[in-house]
Order: structure tokens, then C-alpha cells, then sequence
């Protein structure tokens, strides 16, 4: 047994002082705690005891940067090589983040993620598959994906869906607007955004699915959401620091750590997506973890790939960002982890007596630099690379057994 | 001439006049900047129509001129100006399918570089792809065009020429018509051309408009004939053949219908107006025959002619450090 004493507790509703008692991999009492003589006592000197990160969505399995930043349970999307749309497949990809992390595989909705035959979806989620996703891109054909999200209803999974008109987006690399026009980069509208979550949400609607949209970034967007959750759809939305945190004014100069998938918006997106996390319309915040180092990232602005390494920084961005809102830590937990675990449909990503003591000791106002360099990820590509900002993961407990920390 | 406080103070070192390593776009240049390379290109001009037309300035300078897009003019322009400034130049042609095979742009930036070049030209189908190389190399870095970003010294000769043909540039209204979307001449001559406070107009169908265009300060237009209503200059832009059969326009007959310059349409601009193309063109298309011939007006040829005086100028500027000229090392 461990005590964990002196803390204070991000419960799912509020936040306690206290002590925490974890007996083998769980979480055996909160709060006022009378253990017993052998328990092993920790002072958490007054610092913030919280559930470690549930990271929803990322594209690759980073050990050392998943501890440096606080995440113990990753959603592997499916689109690695090879794709997750195989028992065996997703069965090693559940087992390769041991035993730092808990990799929860995210099944290919459909064969080689081509967009048209379904996977086998039953068979991968006795494999470990825990939620479903359309890959990088949509299903472009509303017929295959009304099929996806009726038979992953059945199998009990939710559809994890990437919102962006492939029409409208093709070759597009940035969104349409004052940078790309002077940068001369192909651009899509952003309403090709919302264009896509209109059908995906009319189809999750008629169908009974539960979908989410693992990261969205538009003000039309948003407001598509709201509505249908208003109307009782079983609809979440995610979002990554970076779209709350920096606009397409990011991309000048070409910089190709800020050529994101979907791309950083306007302005009055970005204000617009602030306001839609404070009013509860963006259920989840992840990382969009996805390393890639020089030979994808130095290039010409339209020939890099996409993405960010963004795991050991999700938790200060988004203390950062909770911070300027003035949302609680409670809230801010629930969307790094009650949230996503809700998503994968997990029993965890919650402190409570019984739930697997996965935490993380967190001094919110230690003071650090991003330094894409120094990053324990596997690639540095960050855009916030020289930001200081403040919030540190101290240690890390993964099923009851410290992994990480300094 | 043109307004005179775009000049800086003439006892000013001319590092302090014109700072800048590279020239990568007209994005970062000071409308004095530019005034003082339109300038230094008038000298050129004069040299030019002289039997007698080398200068021995840059002797002993190589000059590398690196196209990975295929170019005739442009590389004959940057390869005459280098000549008659007395550098060694090489032409290194690579087309788009070397740098696929595995070399990166870093890797072919960086073997430029080893070969100690002393100024490197650049012409690229990526935007952003020059910048990129200018970050990796020793000497100074010229763009020659970069996907549909900036092309600075077809600027350039585009401001010279329409100086020179209409005594200045501040407050003259400029058209400037066709695929403004993908166009680097357009981005960059919007860019000096405003700097230098001429009162731009674009012209494009909706489809080949980039958005938030006027956010570069100019007007757009998608009716080519009230665009046209005061215009001293009238700027054509090549459509590139991709692009006319339907997917953008749905047909070059169309598009001539609409945004084809033709004589009727040039008698709505200013009675003087001059024509101008970066060339090359496509006669019927963009531009009819008699208004690309039209004598007095057409200033195409001057264009070219300016071509290599701009880029003989820039060439001379940004190698004086280098060269240890007075005032600049």
C-alpha cells in the first residue's frame, strides 16, 4: 500500500486536500485516510494530485515523452504501418507500450483505412481495439461511413472521426485566409470543416452512433456541436492546445513546425474554439502526438507532413489555456483524462476509490522553457519552441507503481 | 521621378541603405529599398544599348543558377546579367524528378554551398523552397520564383519599366489581371507596387482569387472592363495550360471573352495606358495579338530589357559585401 499524503486532490467535481491510499493497482480510498502501519507514506509536499493524461488520438507510441508529460493510457490512432486493421496487428500495437504506458488501440474503421470495406470490428475489439477512427482523412462516401457508424454501434464502439471536406481540402495545406494568400500555399475554406461534421452528425444521429470528432478547430464547427448536443446526439469534440493557443499567423515564414492537420485557423476561429471550451462544447483536449523529424519536417511548407510532437506539452499548454479561461482543475482533468477515457470507453482517467491508481504529481506553477531540442519525444517538432511556460509533472504513477518523475 | 522620400540620406553607407543578405521576396523590403534597386538598374540600361556592354565588377564571382522548374527567360535573363558583370556562371538545371529520387533540398543546398558559391540563383515549384535553402547556405541567395509565393525581380523590372513609362509610380493606378491565385508575379508586384503607394487593382475570376486578398491593399475585381476604368498600366498574367480546360475556367474561349485584354477593352483604361506581360504569353488567351504588337502602348519587350538591368543590379547589391566594396563590408 502507498499513502499519498499532504496533496491536493483533483476529484472529478472539485478539488481536496488530502490524503490518497492506493492498495496494488488501485485506488482504495480518497480524502480524510486511516491507513494502515505498512502503507508506504509519500509527502506530496501540497502539490496537485490529479489523474495522469488519457491522450485520445495520437500516432505514435512515445514512451519517454508520454512520462515526461504526464500520460499514462494512449488511444493509438490507426494509422500506423501497419494499419491497426488486424487482430494480431492490434494486439501487439496494445502491448508496445509496456510497461510505461497503457496503449489502447484504436481500430481502422475500414480495411487499410481505404474508406470503403468495413474492418472487422468485432474480432479487433476482442483483440483490445477500444473506439474506431477514420484515419487522417474522412470517409469520403456517406454510404460507407453510415455503415461504419451503424455497425460499430453494435460492437459497442464509438467512431472516432477526422472532420475535413476532402473536396474542398484536396492539396490544401494551410486554411484559406490573409497567411496562405501571402505565402502563396494551396488553402481550403474552413468551412470544409464544418461541411464534414454536418454529414458525419446527421449520419451519427440517424444511425444512434456515438461519434467524436477527434479534433476540431472552426466556429461553424462548434456550433454544429453544440446544437446536436443540445438535441441529445451522442456527439464529443476534441481539441489540441495548439489550435486554442496560435493562429495561421503561426505558419509565416514558412515555418513547418506550425503545418497541422486540421491547420491552425483564423483569429476569430481560434477565439471562437476558446469560447467553445468554456462552454463545455469541446469535451476533450489531446495532444495530436505525431514525432516526425527533419526529413518530414524540412522541407518546402507543401511538401512537409504534418503534425506536432505535442505530448510533454499538452499538460502546461493546457494549465496555460485553463489559466487565461479560468477553468478549474477539475474541468482541465476531465478533459485530459475523465473525458478521453469516456471516449474509449475505459474505466478510468478518474480519481475514486476502486478506479486503477493511474496519477500524476503536478506542480502547476513550476516555470519551464519548450526547447524542441531538449525534448524527450522522439522528434522535436514543436511550434511553441522557446515558449516558458509554467506546469511540471513531478511524478508519475501508472497501476499503482511509479514510472517516471524527477 | 518618383517621390523623394523613398531615397535615404546619400551619405549613409550603403550597407545601412540596403541591409539585407538575401533576396528572397519583396515581403521585408522597405519602399526605399526598393527605390534604391530600381536605382542602381537604371545604370544598366544605358550600358545595355552600348555596343561595348561588359563591366568586369564581378569577376572572379560564381554565380550558380539552380532551376528546378523549367525556365527559358528568366535563366537566360539571370545568365546575361551575371556575363555582363563579368562572373562565372553555371546553370544547373534539375528537374522536379532528381529531388524526388532522394536528394533532399537541404542536401542539394548544402552541396551548393561546399562548391563555394558566391551567389546562388533559385528558381523553385514550392513556396517557401528558396527561403528554405537561404537558411543553409554562406553567400547571398536571389529567388528566381518559388511555387506561387514571390518572383521579386520580375517586380523589380515590372516598378522600373512603369516608372520609367510614366515618370513614377505613387498614386498611378495599376491593373494587374489573371491567375492571381497561383501567380508569384502577382503576390510580388502587389507587394511593390503598394510599398511604392501605386493604387493596385486585381482582376480574376472568383475561382483563381485567393482569399483576403485586399488584406495586401488592393482593390479586387472580378469585371475586367470597370477594373479598367483609369488604369495607366495594364498587367496580364500568363494562364498556365493546367488550368484552362475547365477545372479553374472552363475554356480558354471564355476566358478570352471575359478577361482577354483585347482593343475594345483597352480603350476603357487611361488613353496612354501601357500593356504589360512577364511573359510568355498565350495571343488569344490573355492578351489578343494587336494590343501584345500595339506600338506606344505595348511595353512587353521593355519588360525583358528591364529584366536584365534589375537583375544585374541585384546581382552587383548583394554580392558588395562579399566583394569588400566600400561602404558595404
Amino acid at each position: 500500500m502507498i499513502r499519498l499524503d499532504n496533496a491536493r486532490i483533483v476529484l472529478p467535481d472539485c478539488v481536496r486536500d488530502g490524503s490518497l491510499l492506493v492498495a496494488g493497482d488501485r485506488i482504495v480510498a480518497v480524502g480524510t485516510v486511516e491507513a494502515g502501519g505498512d502503507a508506504q507514506v509519500i509527502d506530496c509536499g501540497g502539490r496537485l494530485l490529479a489523474p495522469a493524461i488519457v491522450d485520445l488520438g495520437a500516432f505514435a507510441v512515445d514512451r519517454a515523452a508520454g512520462i515526461a508529460g504526464g500520460i499514462v493510457r494512449v488511444g493509438l490512432m490507426p494509422d500506423a504501418a501497419p494499419v491497426l486493421d488486424d487482430p494480431g496487428i492490434v494486439q501487439r500495437a496494445a502491448a508496445s507500450g509496456k510497461p510505461d504506458l497503457w496503449v489502447h488501440p484504436i481500430a481502422a474503421a475500414t480495411q487499410a483505412l481505404a474508406g470503403d470495406k468495413l474492418a472487422e470490428l468485432g474480432i479487433l475489439a476482442e483483440a483490445g481495439a477500444r473506439a474506431v477512427a477514420t484515419g487522417r482523412t474522412r470517409i469520403a462516401d456517406a454510404g460507407a461511413m453510415r455503415r461504419v457508424l451503424a455497425y460499430a454501434r453494435d460492437c459497442g464502439l464509438t467512431v472516432i472521426a477526422h472532420a475535413e471536406d476532402e473536396g474542398l481540402a484536396r492539396g490544401a495545406v494551410a486554411t484559406a485566409g490573409e497567411t496562405a494568400t501571402r505565402l502563396g500555399l494551396p488553402a481550403a475554406p474552413a468551412i470544409a470543416e464544418a461541411l464534414a461534421v454536418a454529414r458525419d452528425l446527421m449520419l451519427a444521429e440517424e444511425t444512434g452512433a456515438a461519434i467524436h470528432f477527434r479534433q476540431l478547430s472552426t466556429a461553424a464547427a462548434f456550433d454544429l456541436v453544440r446544437a446536436a448536443k443540445a438535441r441529445g446526439v451522442a456527439v464529443t469534440c476534441g481539441i489540441t492546445p495548439a489550435h486554442l493557443l496560435l493562429s495561421d499567423i503561426a505558419m509565416t515564414d514558412f515555418r513547418t513546425f506550425a503545418h497541422l492537420s486540421p491547420p491552425l485557423r483564423d483569429e476569430a476561429d481560434r477565439q471562437a474554439a476558446r469560447a467553445a471550451l468554456a462552454d463545455g462544447t469541446i469535451d476533450v483536449l489531446c495532444s495530436g502526438h505525431d514525432p516526425r523529424g527533419p526529413e518530414a519536417k524540412r522541407l518546402p511548407f507543401a511538401d512537409a507532413e504534418p503534425g506536432m510532437s505535442g505530448a510533454e506539452t499538452l499538460l502546461a499548454l493546457s494549465l496555460g489555456v485553463a489559466r487565461d479561461l479560468g477553468l478549474g482543475y477539475e474541468r482541465v482533468f476531465a478533459l485530459l483524462a475523465g473525458a478521453p477515457a469516456d471516449v474509449l470507453r475505459i474505466d478510468a482517467g478518474r480519481i475514486a476509490p476502486g478506479m486503477p491508481a493511474d496519477l500524476i504529481l503536478v506542480d502547476p506553477q513550476a516555470p519551464w522553457q519548450i526547447v524542441g531540442d531538449r525534448m524527450a519525444a522522439r522528434a522535436g517538432n514543436t511550434p511553441f519552441d522557446g515558449l516558458p511556460i509554467e506546469g511540471r509533472v513531478l511524478r508519475v504513477m501508472k497501476g499503482g507503481v511509479f514510472v517516471g518523475g524527477r | 521621378m518618383d517621390r523623394s522620400d523613398h531615397r535615404p540620406a546619400a551619405m549613409l553607407p550603403g550597407s545601412a541603405v540596403f541591409p539585407h543578405r538575401h533576396l528572397t521576396g519583396i515581403s521585408g523590403l522597405q519602399p526605399h529599398e526598393i527605390a534604391f534597386l530600381l536605382d542602381e538598374a537604371e545604370q544598366w540600361i544605358d550600358a545595355n544599348r552600348s555596343r561595348a556592354k561588359s563591366d568586369r565588377r564581378l569577376d572572379g564571382v560564381t554565380q550558380i543558377n539552380a532551376f528546378f522548374e523549367n525556365s527559358t527567360r528568366t535563366l537566360l535573363s539571370f545568365e546575361i546579367a551575371g556575363k555582363r558583370l563579368g562572373a562565372d556562371v553555371v546553370n544547373m538545371s534539375v528537374g522536379q524528378s532528381s529531388v524526388k529520387k532522394g536528394e533532399t533540398l537541404i542536401d542539394t543546398a548544402v552541396t551548393l554551398n561546399a562548391m563555394r558559391a558566391d551567389v546562388i540563383v533559385i528558381r523553385h515549384a514550392s513556396s517557401g523552397a528558396v527561403q528554405l535553402i537561404a537558411d543553409k547556405v554562406d553567400c547571398p541567395v536571389l529567388n528566381a520564383g518559388d511555387g506561387s509565393h514571390e518572383h521579386p525581380t520580375q517586380a523589380l523590372l515590372d516598378a522600373l519599366t512603369i516608372r520609367r513609362r510614366l515618370g513614377g509610380i505613387a498614386g498611378r493606378r495599376v491593373v494587374i489581371c489573371g491567375d492571381i491565385l497561383h501567380s508569384r508575379v502577382a503576390r510580388s508586384n502587389i507587394l511593390a507596387l503598394t510599398a511604392l503607394a501605386a493604387e493596385v487593382r486585381v482582376v480574376a475570376p472568383s475561382t483563381l482569387m485567393p482569399a483576403a486578398i485586399e488584406r495586401m491593399g488592393v482593390e479586387p475585381f472580378t469585371d475586367f472592363d470597370a477594373a479598367l476604368e483609369g488604369a495607366e498600366a495594364v498587367m496580364m498574367l500568363r494562364l498556365q495550360n493546367e488550368r484552362m480546360s475547365g477545372a479553374f475556367i472552363p475554356s480558354t474561349r471564355e476566358y478570352h471573352r471575359r478577361y482577354g485584354l483585347t482593343p475594345e477593352r483597352l480603350a476603357r483604361a487611361h488613353p496612354k495606358a501601357i500593356v504589360m506581360h512577364p511573359g510568355p504569353m498565350n495571343r488569344g488567351v490573355e492578351i489578343a495579338s494587336s494590343v501584345a504588337d500595339l506600338a506606344g502602348r505595348s511595353v512587353i519587350n521593355e519588360q525583358v530589357e528591364m529584366g536584365v538591368a534589375v537583375r544585374m543590379a541585384c546581382l552587383d547589391v548583394l554580392t558588395r559585401r562579399a566583394r569588400g566594396v566600400e561602404g558595404w563590408a
